[in-house]
């Protein structure tokens, strides 16, 4: 009897990894990971490097949400062959890494390179606890709206700091 | 009716919607912001902020406004872990982060008390939204595209008595700092929204998980009665599990 039961915890343990994993695949902020067919969402995002023709960006209306992470803003589908090592992030009960691989210019498979599992009931508790929270490429909607809540700004900084990351991504 | 003023460095705008909407509301609502100003404004050098820097005044000399303001940062402090603090990195005191929410908070209540039921008060981006607007409809506010200077819309809510408020770095340089780490120039994240009960709550709680970086938009998943909607460098939204009811209207 205990031994059905070990291994039904055995079991079960193991799904919940496996969803776990899934779920985080679909939702881990990986910075390398684009996938080139999906570029388009991301072209409806405002250009900000120049801003007085910005305003003839084709203003898509509402893009449904995604669950999977769109990818970054590059014009190009292309990516170096390779793996990329995404940034550790803090998932409150743990770190979180992943790792992809590029061949033939596509994202062929994510790795785990560290995720929480210090104890061994972790990542049943993580794949409730840790909230899973859905993405979607923002797109710019028609302003028919009483007022609007933003910080007006961007900067200088923000805007030295993306073309950087997008430098990085670009063949 | 809609009237606005720039004070605090930004526009204040003051819509009621309500028929009986008086002239001396909007200069009672307009004139409580320019006294907040006047006391609260690191840019004033007579204000009482500037006194308390330059060790003129006491923490026992300060103002019951000034003391309770000073409070509040201290209990918000507490509430985020750290990551609200009016203590700038060259060790002075700026109240701006707690100031503009309590504030229009405030300059609400000053309308309630009034008996005016459809109003908006809004404070450079942040915003308290009470009962229906001017088509006499629920509130319909835009998230503002963080990547544009222009007012471009990304995200539409629909609201009826809460608060809005955005956080992000302006052009006009950093606002928001990283207490725990000097060198984190947040540069993750480009605009941080949350909804909650009152402006107050929404702005305060938007401007400590704004300093969190990343892990800001599940600070405020944590929160209870609480949606936020953040945007990375990159373009790319992500929402708490709640925020979708905000963004269908309802009858």
């Amino acid at each position: 009897m205990k031994k059905v039961f070990l291994s039904l915890t055995l079991f079960f343990s193991f799904a919940a990894y496996v969803l776990y994993v899934r779920i985080l695949g679909a939702s881990a902020p990986v910075v390398l990971t684009p996938e080139p067919n999906k570029t388009k969402t991301a072209l409806s995002l405002p250009k900000y490097n120049t801003s007085t023709s910005s305003s003839k960006t084709k203003s898509t209306t509402s893009t449904p949400p995604v669950s999977t992470p769109p990818p970054p803003v590059v014009n190009t589908g292309k990516y170096k062959n390779g793996s990329y090592t995404g940034t550790v992030v803090d998932a409150y009960y743990g770190n979180v890494q992943v790792m992809t691989i590029i061949s033939g210019g596509k994202v062929t498979d994510v790795q785990f390179l560290d995720y929480p599992q210090s104890r061994q009931t972790s990542i049943r508790i993580n794949s409730r606890a840790m909230p899973y929270l859905t993405s979607e490429a923002i797109a710019l909607q028609d302003s028919n709206v009483d007022t609007v809540s933003g910080a007006s700004f961007t900067s200088a900084a923000f805007r030295e700091s993306l073309s950087s990351a997008l430098a990085q991504a670009r063949i | 009716m809609k009237q606005v003023q720039i004070i605090m460095g930004t526009p204040v705008i003051i819509e009621i919607n309500d028929q009986e909407a008086r002239e001396e509301l909007f200069k009672e609502v307009f004139d409580y912001f320019k006294y907040v100003d006047q006391k609260f404004s690191t840019y004033k050098k007579d204000s009482e902020i500037t006194a308390i820097n330059d060790k003129k005044i006491t923490k026992e000399e300060m103002s019951a406004d000034m003391k309770l303001v000073f409070e509040l940062s201290e209990e918000t402090k507490k509430l985020t872990n750290g990551y609200f603090d009016i203590v700038t990195p060259n060790g002075s005191y700026d109240t701006s982060g707690l100031v503009k929410g309590w504030s229009i908070f405030n300059a609400s209540k000053i309308l309630k008390n009034r008996g005016v039921k459809n109003f908006s008060v809004e404070a450079g981006g942040d915003i308290q939204i009470s009962g229906k607007n001017n088509k006499n409809e629920q509130w319909c506010v835009g998230i503002q595209n963080p990547f544009n200077k222009k007012r471009e819309v990304v995200k539409k809510v629909y609201l009826d008595d809460n608060g809005i408020a955005t956080s992000g770095n302006y052009v006009r340089g950093r606002h928001i700092y990283n207490p725990k780490d000097k060198n984190d120039y947040l540069e993750e994240i480009a605009s941080l929204t949350v909804i909650g009960p009152n402006i107050f709550e929404a702005d305060r709680f938007a401007t400590a998980a704004f300093a969190m970086g990343k892990n800001g938009i599940y600070f405020i998943e944590n929160l209870l009665g609480f949606e936020g909607y953040s945007i990375d460098k990159n373009g790319i939204a992500t929402m708490t599990k709640g925020f979708d009811k905000y963004t269908k209207k309802h009858a």
